[in-house]
């Protein structure tokens, strides 16, 4: 198997590691806004 | 009077094959309306570029010297030297793109990462065919599904293959209604593709709005340093949307701005579809290349939400998998319209334009990363 392949491969698994890294922390941050930045429903007083 | 038959003379066969390829995309974007505002422009230049001693390209002179090309002077100084072109026109996309869908279901994200693996598996693919690193990259971006992102990744990686690249990209852009629903096919049954979603969105603050495009850039410039241009100008592009006290910059940035961009960028692009190039068995190969990028693409997002599928109660169409490539509506519609026939009340459309987006931010990460990863692996 010729270099370029090897690089190919390597490649694939550096790209998608960092891809869904990025997404995953971006995902993360997301749900920290919704959680931080909703206004929650006021509660009934009984 | 000899003057007046040099340039009949001149002319070579491939260069009558470039004008009828530049007809034929003319013929596309006219009759067919396939991505009309990029394909009109580049055959139109490739018909330019394509006549002999063409005074839109540099010329050396007889008694004058160099004289400059209009269409080598906009592909110099907007792509190659500075990339401005594509990058612009990320102002007016990252403007015209509402995040809401997504930010209302952000578990959709995960789609657009899944489905650039259609890039990663072309290239593999490529290099297997024999070509170097930078150019099976270069070529593996035509599945980011998004033409800037390809034209700046071939460019900044000095592939020469610039033009069929971008040809490839729109084209295929404008086949996705074609392309998808096949590859979809392949790996789902009919039983799968009527699975219903219910559409239970969660409110988006106006805070979560402004703060999403300052947050996706800050993460994505410090983990991939090399997507900051292109995730930067897109949400850029979208923080003046979602602002509210830019409305007339905003409205410029979605109409002028992508107008003004997409008529230079069609027409300079065609400065990289001179006959000598274009004209090869190459071509043939990058287009066979682009249309399993955008098949791999859509395959990887379906099988990815199949796999979600083991550990979900609540099942999801694994059809919302594939619009994570980024081909932003058209995937969208195209999985509503397969959700219909497979059962009329299927109603997917939310969801898939919530996958179709984050498919937008997960390409132009892409194209970061792998602008700054082969470089490292040269």
């Amino acid at each position: 198997m010729n270099d370029n392949v090897i690089a190919s491969f390597k490649l694939m698994g550096m790209g998608m590691t960092a891809i869904f890294l990025v997404i995953i922390v971006i995902y993360v941050a997301v749900n920290l806004l919704h959680r931080f930045t909703n206004k929650k429903p006021n509660k009934k007083i009984l | 009077m000899e003057f007046l038959f040099e340039g009949i003379l001149a002319i070579s066969w491939k260069q009558v094959i470039m004008w009828v390829i530049g007809s034929l995309l003319i013929y596309l974007a006219i009759t067919k309306e396939l991505e009309p505002s990029l394909l009109l422009p580049m055959g139109f230049g490739a018909i330019l570029v394509n006549i002999p001693m063409s005074g839109v390209l540099n010329q050396t002179l007889e008694g004058i010297g160099q004289v400059q090309g209009i269409i080598d002077w906009l592909f110099e100084v907007g792509i190659n030297a500075s990339e401005a072109m594509p990058l612009l026109l990320f102002i007016g996309i990252g403007a015209m793109i509402d995040f809401g869908p997504l930010l209302s279901n952000p578990r959709l994200l995960l789609f657009g990462a899944a489905a650039q693996f259609g890039i990663f598996a072309t290239i593999t693919v490529a290099s297997l065919m024999g070509y170097g690193l930078a150019d099976s990259a270069s070529f593996g971006i035509i599945g980011a599904a998004d033409g800037p992102t390809s034209i700046l990744v071939s460019q900044v990686l000095k592939s020469n293959y610039i033009g069929p690249i971008a040809v490839a990209a729109y084209s295929y852009m404008a086949l996705v209604p074609i392309i998808q629903p096949l590859a979809i096919k392949l790996v789902t049954t009919k039983n799968e593709r009527k699975i219903k979603m219910s559409y239970n969105p969660k409110s988006v603050s106006r805070m979560t709005r402004l703060l999403f495009p300052i947050i996706v850039t800050l993460i994505a410039g410090l983990v991939a340093p090399a997507s900051v241009s292109l995730v930067g100008f897109l949400m850029f592009g979208n923080l003046i949307r979602e602002c509210g006290v830019l409305r007339s910059l905003s409205e410029t940035a979605q109409n002028s701005l992508v107008n003004l961009i997409t008529l230079l960028l069609g027409i300079t692009i065609s400065a990289s579809m001179k006959a000598d190039v274009f004209v090869s068995m190459d071509t043939i190969k990058i287009m066979i290349l682009g249309l399993l990028a955008f098949v791999f693409d859509t395959m990887a997002g379906v099988l990815f939400a199949k796999f979600l599928n083991l550990f979900l109660k609540e099942k999801i169409n694994p059809m919302v998998g594939g619009a994570g490539i980024s081909a932003f509506p058209m995937s969208a519609r195209v999985i509503q319209k397969m959700g219909l026939e497979a059962d009329h009340q299927n109603h997917l459309l939310m969801h898939a334009v919530g996958a179709n987006v984050a498919g937008q931010i997960a390409s132009v990460i892409a194209g970061g990363v792998i602008i700054g990863l082969v470089p490292t692996l040269w």
